[in-house]
């Protein structure tokens, strides 16, 4: 799918390469009678209006679209032999072809190991896990029952080889030990005053929820099947959030400062391709109403398919505008010396990995978001911010969370504090101790008095 | 994200003096305060815009953009305003550009006389016929209503270039305001241009070439001087260009304003995401020469301009437009053609001006 000249904003050039939006009424055809590719097959058409309609035949297509996740997989070394894999499962499309063509890829794993002689190259493992929103979405709860029955016979039908299958109440994020988890994280999410915030929030603790699940059971990758839409989509809102150092740390193929690293094996493919995939091969998929209507995340994927409209390849331009970003020393597999992982692995890492450069800069993250932290973020004053706060977790916030996600007031903040999960909190004072160890380290022997620092 | 706003409405008080009544909600911050605040914290936070970023120093010749549209009226009125409170010591002209359009321009131009008038400030004016020998007119009678933002835009830049040094200023400042700037930022993300995306946002301009120009307006919300002309009665014009309804920028306009709606402080997150972005710094600089045609500042063998005049001297509209095709990609640095010093600027071709 070629992706349009930038330079011309008017469009003129685009008009004559894609977008040959002609609705097929019947199944019947379009210019080509023979796939462009192959050109022996009938092409397909799918009669969605959409582009490139009726140019590759079934088996093109999808190999294709394979193609560009098989590519992504090996030249980011996202799945490894060795790997234990957790794909993160909404139901939606995009998740379910990742699902699906990780299946793929461990059918073929096994085939090899079962025909090799000396079984050198284990198979990967591969986990389900489905995030459980009720608790914040209330009227969902009986659609929830339905969907959680069918992602069970669908995760079972995916066999062999077996996969577990996690699922998992969102408000699980607070730990065992919490009393009534359900309650709190209503009163969490009650006390957020905006509401992109409180989305933005709730998708936070989808990811820590995400994060947990993997660590608990041993998985050592988390697949997330984000596509080149939603990351446009992303690129978009983190820029009117104010969030455009952290932008390039979102939107890599791997993203690497979580405890358990993230990959994105369908970054480069369309939601186009993959709902047409999802046709061409029966992949059901369920969509659950957990979306509020209102606030500016909706603002902007609704821009974004206005300007789709106007020029089918503008998400592919968004997103490649955006990869040229500098990304962050966390954004690939970290390299490893351990001896469970194959030598072709760690030398492909080690060759991929040559290409950022090896600064490793000490970033602050923000405990809500993750997102890494500009330094003059956050001792600077905000445009029209009339006090400076003294709690800690303002301090350790981004610009952007301060804004939209904490209480403004100091005590609704503390409540506040009191319901997040352990684990941001944790990182406020992390984050706290670790500059003033940093500090100190550097002025030690200029130092007289032998002073403790008090946490 | 309203500000606590009182039900009874006859007990409400401006929020920044608690004296007088409040009769505007401000754009920015949905602050309800009186007209006389308004003025004031409208006034200073440019005041502090100014200071911060060095923008003047005493002395120098200032060229104010006036094209008799509210930012630019705003833009005289408030920059002379400032240049007398605070001692500047800056020396302020209008200068105008005058791009051939009837029933825009020359009813625009006649506000600007007006404002040299009022302000006292001294005015010039350069137009597209006598510069390029082209008016918009004439332009969109060839091309039509598609691409005409792009002739325009590059021949304005070069005719303010021009005018500047007629005037013999050391600085330009544009009404450029923050809705602008985000809308550029927007506007370079869904368009691929990286390079531009990391410069748009800079308050400053061109310290490297002919003319540096600055961005008094930058933090500044278009509504705010709306309602600031409005409060203070400033004499602007105010219908948009005729010829612009096409341009691809009015997608991100529209989606703005729809933002402000939401979320007023977007404006400034947007503009603050495009200063943060980690743009490597070789990605940014193309190599910069001189035009072989006319000696202006160019990257490529003919400045951009000269390549669109000639596309339409020859009849050939699309030249220059949408990808580079062809020979232009040469970086030699020429050294500048010393043309004769034009007092009068008539030709047909970017005229030869010494820079």
């Amino acid at each position: 799918m070629a992706c349009n000249s930038t330079g011309c904003e008017s469009g003129c050039y685009d008009r004559e390469k894609d977008n040959g939006s002609k609705i097929v009424e019947d199944a019947v055809v379009t210019q080509e009678s023979v796939c462009v590719k192959c050109k022996c097959n009938e092409p397909m058409t799918f009669g969605d209006g959409g582009s490139e309609d009726g140019r590759f035949c079934a088996e093109c297509f999808r190999n294709n679209v394979f193609g560009k996740f098989r590519l992504a997989v090996t030249s980011h070394a996202m799945i490894t032999p060795s790997d234990n894999v957790l794909v993160a499962f909404s139901g939606g499309s995009s998740s379910r072809v990742a699902l699906q063509f990780v299946h793929e890829l461990q059918i073929k794993a096994l085939k090899n190991y079962e025909a090799s002689r000396d079984r050198s190259l284990a198979v990967f493992g591969v986990g389900v896990a489905f995030v459980d929103e009720t608790a914040a979405f209330p009227a969902l709860s009986t659609e929830m029952i339905d969907a959680i029955e069918w992602i069970r016979s669908t995760v079972s039908s995916l066999s062999p080889p077996a996969k577990g299958l996690h699922v998992v109440p969102i408000e699980s994020v607070f730990g065992s030990d919490s009393l009534d988890p359900r309650d709190r994280l209503v009163k969490l999410l009650d006390s957020v005053p905006d509401d992109t915030g409180k989305e933005d929030l709730l998708l936070h603790l989808k990811m820590l929820c995400l994060q947990k699940v993997a660590s608990e059971n041993g998985y050592n990758r988390l697949v997330v099947g984000s596509c080149t839409s939603r990351i446009a989509s992303h690129v978009l809102t983190a820029t009117v959030k104010g969030r455009g150092y952290s932008l390039s740390a979102d939107i890599q193929h791997v993203d690497a400062r979580w405890k358990v690293p993230i990959v994105l094996p369908l970054r480069d493919c369309v939601r186009q391709e993959i709902t047409r995939l999802c046709l061409l091969d029966g992949l059901k998929t369920v969509e659950l109403a957990c979306r509020s209507q209102s606030g500016i995340n909706d603002l902007v994927s609704s821009f974004v398919a206005l300007l789709q409209e106007e020029n089918p390849s503008r998400e592919c331009t968004i997103v490649r505008t955006a990869a040229k970003l500098t990304p962050f020393y966390f954004n690939k597999i970290p390299e490893t010396d351990d001896s469970n992982v194959p030598m072709a692995t760690q030398r492909r890492l080690k060759r991929f990995n040559l290409k950022y450069d090896g600064s490793m800069t000490t970033e602050a993250f923000c405990p809500i978001c993750n997102g890494p932290q500009n330094i003059s973020d956050s001792s600077e004053l905000d445009y029209f911010e009339e006090g400076q706060e003294s709690d800690a977790l303002y301090a350790a916030c981004c610009s952007s969370c301060r804004f939209q996600i904490l209480p403004q007031d100091g005590s609704s903040r503390e409540q506040f504090g009191s319901f997040l999960p352990d684990h941001m909190i944790s990182q406020v004072k992390h984050q706290k101790v670790n500059s003033q160890a940093y500090l100190r380290e550097k002025i030690k022997d200029c130092l007289l008095l032998d002073d403790e620092e008090v946490v | 994200m309203e500000a606590k706003s009182k039900k009874s409405g006859a007990t409400r008080l401006c929020c920044l003096c608690n004296l007088r009544r409040p009769v505007l909600k401000r754009p920015k911050t949905l602050q309800q305060i009186c007209r006389e605040c308004f003025y004031e914290v409208f006034e200073e936070e440019i005041h502090q815009v100014i200071v911060q970023n060095r923008l003047f120093k005493s002395g120098e010749r200032v060229a104010i953009g006036a094209s008799g549209g509210k930012d630019s009226t705003v833009l005289a009125y408030v920059l002379s305003e400032l240049n007398r409170r605070h001692n500047y010591g800056l020396d302020l002209f209008l200068l105008s550009i005058d791009e051939g359009i009837t029933g825009y321009r020359d009813d625009s131009l006649e506000t600007v006389k007006r404002n040299e008038v009022q302000y006292g400030l001294p005015l010039q004016i350069v137009s597209y016929k006598d510069l390029y020998g082209w008016t918009m007119d004439d332009i969109v009678k060839m091309i039509g209503l598609k691409n005409n933002c792009t002739f325009c835009g590059v021949f304005r830049r070069q005719a303010l270039d021009r005018g500047a040094a007629l005037l013999k200023v050391d600085k330009l400042v544009t009404g450029h305001n923050a809705d602008d700037i985000a809308e550029t930022v927007l506007l370079n993300i869904l368009r691929g241009d990286i390079a531009r995306l990391s410069r748009c946002t800079s308050i400053t301009t061109g310290e490297d070439g002919p003319i540096p120009r600055c961005k008094p307006f930058k933090y500044t919300y278009e509504k705010e001087i709306v309602m600031y002309a409005y409060f203070k009665k400033l004499d602007y014009f105010s219908t948009e260009c005729i010829y612009s309804p096409n341009a691809y920028r009015g997608f991100a306009r529209e989606f703005i304003k729809d933002l402000e709606r939401l979320r007023p402080r977007a404006i400034l997150d947007i503009i603050k995401s495009g200063e943060d972005f980690r743009i490597a710094t070789t990605t940014k600089m193309p190599e910069q020469g001189t035009c072989e045609r006319c000696g202006y500042i160019s990257s490529q063998k003919w400045c951009k301009a000269c390549v669109l005049l000639e596309g339409l001297n020859r009849g050939l509209p699309k030249m220059g437009i949408g990808r580079p095709r062809g020979v232009n990609g040469d970086h030699k640095k020429e050294t500048k053609k010393p043309g004769p010093a034009v007092k009068s600027i008539e030709s047909k071709q970017c005229g030869s001006l010494d820079f």
